[in-house]
């Protein structure tokens, strides 16, 4: 029993990470972007690619760093991916996304529609559908509850790990948000645009900084679905209802109490999953998150800490 | 014999066409004229093939379904039942924000393609429902001759669907749909019912998605979860972007468009490309499909027979 919640737990961390980049876009934008998923898959093989281009080139590196399964090749990889995934993240705002901005949210919302298409499939033609691995070595789970207490509770090292930054990382990201000039002129461009132009903030840097921040946390939480499962070039679409799931419970809105709702949505959204799966089976898994949202629109459509839309 | 392979291929392309002309109709209907987005028209599509095929199926003994109804019944049937999951999908979220229905539709098709794929004893699973009925095949046997018959009668559905729509939309009810697009205060403030007028669209919308659903499973007697992936809902937006969305025309237009390109380079990418290379080459042709959308949209975004005033009006943050 215990263990579902150390499922739901993972799962939750990843989603919670793809999901405030989601609700970062969608509040900054202003329109739910569909090819969110992509970032996230992406990410994940940009740093596939690099990992096995060091693996190559420097000998050692991908020895595991103990107790983990990975060595520092995949350190060195997660910035220069999420770094190359902000740089594609803000080509496809500048080829598409800037050019629409104009014709309101459901035009950005189709576009963003059609960019995951070319993406999912060009990433599908580059590297093929087979699932891949960072790493091929196998990880021993250690008890963090002794079986005899309710099934006990099992982690392997990695998992904990990212379960830990997960945390670390929305907990800087609120800090940012609160202390930072370049985070309160971000919640301030959520709330009111225009007032926030005219109190001098230049609107194109903070649209600037939300894809460069989504696109970093995207590509983590790529990362993280790389080491706890697998890589596949559909995973980020795969993903994007628990994501949309996950904003929707926490409400949309943009500040310190929609970031945390994002983060306990997506924790709902994992543990219901992984309840899920035990329960039905496996079948049924991506409807959870459906099941989810179909409830939260009939009982409190504004989530969980939204401002009334 | 050239000539006759010639326009077996003909009919059975123009029936492919006749079919998301009609669920095109619907799609533009809810977007074009009304403003909604429906991400999972494959799911909508689905529901109406399959609630036509499972009603009219024979009997077997190891599945839930399997009714033996005539075939008109189970397109009826079809046309109200996705109707009434439009209304559900619509009812629940057109209050709400605009990305709440693309959101829930998206939902709608993911939850269709786990049913399909799962509910073996309904749905048949992976392998699908066979043996649907084609009709008056007692008459007109299996060959050209029923091909083309069932082409005449897809023509007449899209024919009078058009018709119905273009009355509709220049009716006092499709003019209240045009001005809630332009400007919803004002068109409520004259006591329009934003709402009502809403939700009458997407489930017409819905029905008609559902009736090319049923069509399709009637003409290729068998249907699979992988006929209603992803892919369609993306062709179809395509279609209707390309197109022109806001015109019936365009509508049509765009199925004929999109559908000729997506056979042609399918086509080409099987005399031109390598067995083992066409996985993976199939993937780029997918890929076009979404770049077709997002270049339309940048480039001309009124598609090829668009109106320019039924494009979404700049809304200033209002969502």
């Amino acid at each position: 029993m215990l263990q579902l919640l150390a499922d739901g737990l993972i799962l939750g961390s990843i989603v919670a990470l793809g999901a405030v980049g989601l609700s970062f876009t969608f509040s900054i934008f202003r329109f739910s972007n569909f090819s969110h998923g992509e970032l996230l898959a992406w990410g994940a093989y940009l740093a596939l690619v690099i990992n096995t281009f060091m693996t190559k080139t420097v000998q050692g590196l991908q020895t595991p760093i103990q107790p983990f399964s990975f060595g520092w090749n995949f350190v060195i990889s997660m910035p220069l991916a999420a770094a190359a995934t902000a740089l594609l993240a803000l080509f496809l705002d500048a080829i598409l996304f800037r050019r629409l901005r104009k014709q309101g949210s459901i035009t950005l919302v189709i576009a963003s529609f059609g960019a995951s298409l070319v993406l999912r499939n060009l990433l599908q033609y580059w590297q093929g559908g087979v699932p891949q691995y960072y790493s091929q070595n196998l990880q021993l789970a250690m008890n963090v509850v002794p079986r005899s207490f309710h099934g006990g509770l099992r982690f392997t090292p990695d998992q904990l790990l990212v379960v830990g930054l997960t945390l670390l990382i929305v907990t800087g990201l609120h800090a940012f948000l609160r202390y930072s000039v370049l985070g309160r002129a971000m919640r301030a461009t959520a709330l009111n645009p225009d007032l926030a132009r005219v109190t001098g903030i230049d609107p194109e840097k903070v649209f600037r900084a939300a894809w460069v921040i989504s696109a970093v946390l995207a590509t983590i939480a790529g990362m993280f679905v790389g080491i706890t499962a697998q890589l596949r070039p559909s995973m980020g679409s795969e993903l994007l209802l628990p994501l949309f799931a996950a904003v929707i419970v926490g409400g949309i809105g943009f500040g310190i109490s929609s970031l945390w709702g994002a983060v306990i949505g997506a924790v709902g959204i994992g543990l219901a999953e992984s309840a899920a799966v035990n329960l039905i089976g496996s079948a049924y898994r991506a409807s959870t998150a459906f099941a989810i949202v179909i409830l939260v629109l009939i009982v409190k459509p504004d989530g969980l800490f939204g401002e009334r839309t | 014999m050239a000539l006759a392979s010639a326009l077996a291929y003909v009919t059975f392309f123009l029936v492919f066409v006749a079919i998301f002309s009609i669920i095109n109709l619907g799609l533009n209907l809810q977007w074009g004229f009304t403003g909604l987005f429906n991400v999972g028209v494959a799911g909508f599509v689905a529901i109406g093939a399959y609630t036509s095929a499972l009603l009219t199926t024979p009997k077997a003994p190891d599945r839930m379904a399997g009714f033996g109804l005539p075939v008109a019944a189970g397109m009826v049937a079809a046309v109200l039942f996705t109707g009434f999951v439009g209304f559900l999908a619509g009812a629940l979220t057109l209050r709400l924000r605009k990305d709440y229905l693309a959101i829930t539709t998206f939902g709608v098709a993911v939850v269709i393609q786990a049913l399909a794929h799962n509910f073996v004893s309904l749905t048949g699973g992976p392998f699908g429902v066979q043996f649907i009925p084609k009709p008056m095949q007692s008459w007109l046997g299996t060959g050209l001759q029923w091909n083309l018959a069932y082409l005449a009668f897809s023509l007449i559905l899209l024919a009078s669907m058009y018709v119905a729509l273009e009355k509709l939309v220049h009716s006092p009810w499709g003019r209240v749909l045009r001005a809630i697009r332009q400007d919803e205060d004002a068109a409520s403030s004259i006591g329009k019912n934003v709402t009502l007028f809403r939700l009458q669209s997407f489930i017409a919308g819905s029905m008609l998605m559902g009736l090319g659903g049923a069509l399709y499973a009637h003409f290729l007697g068998f249907i699979a979860p992988e006929d209603f992936l992803p892919i369609l809902t993306f062709q179809l937006w395509a279609m209707l972007i390309v197109g022109g969305s806001g015109s019936n025309q365009g509508a049509v237009l765009g199925a004929l468009v999109v559908w000729g390109f997506w056979s042609a380079s399918g086509a080409m990418l099987r005399s031109w490309i390598p067995q083992a290379e066409q996985a993976r080459a199939a993937a780029l042709q997918v890929a076009f499909i979404g770049f077709l959308i997002a270049a339309t949209l940048v480039i001309r975004p009124r598609g090829l027979l668009g109106h320019l005033q039924a494009l979404p009006q700049k809304t200033k943050n209002r969502e």
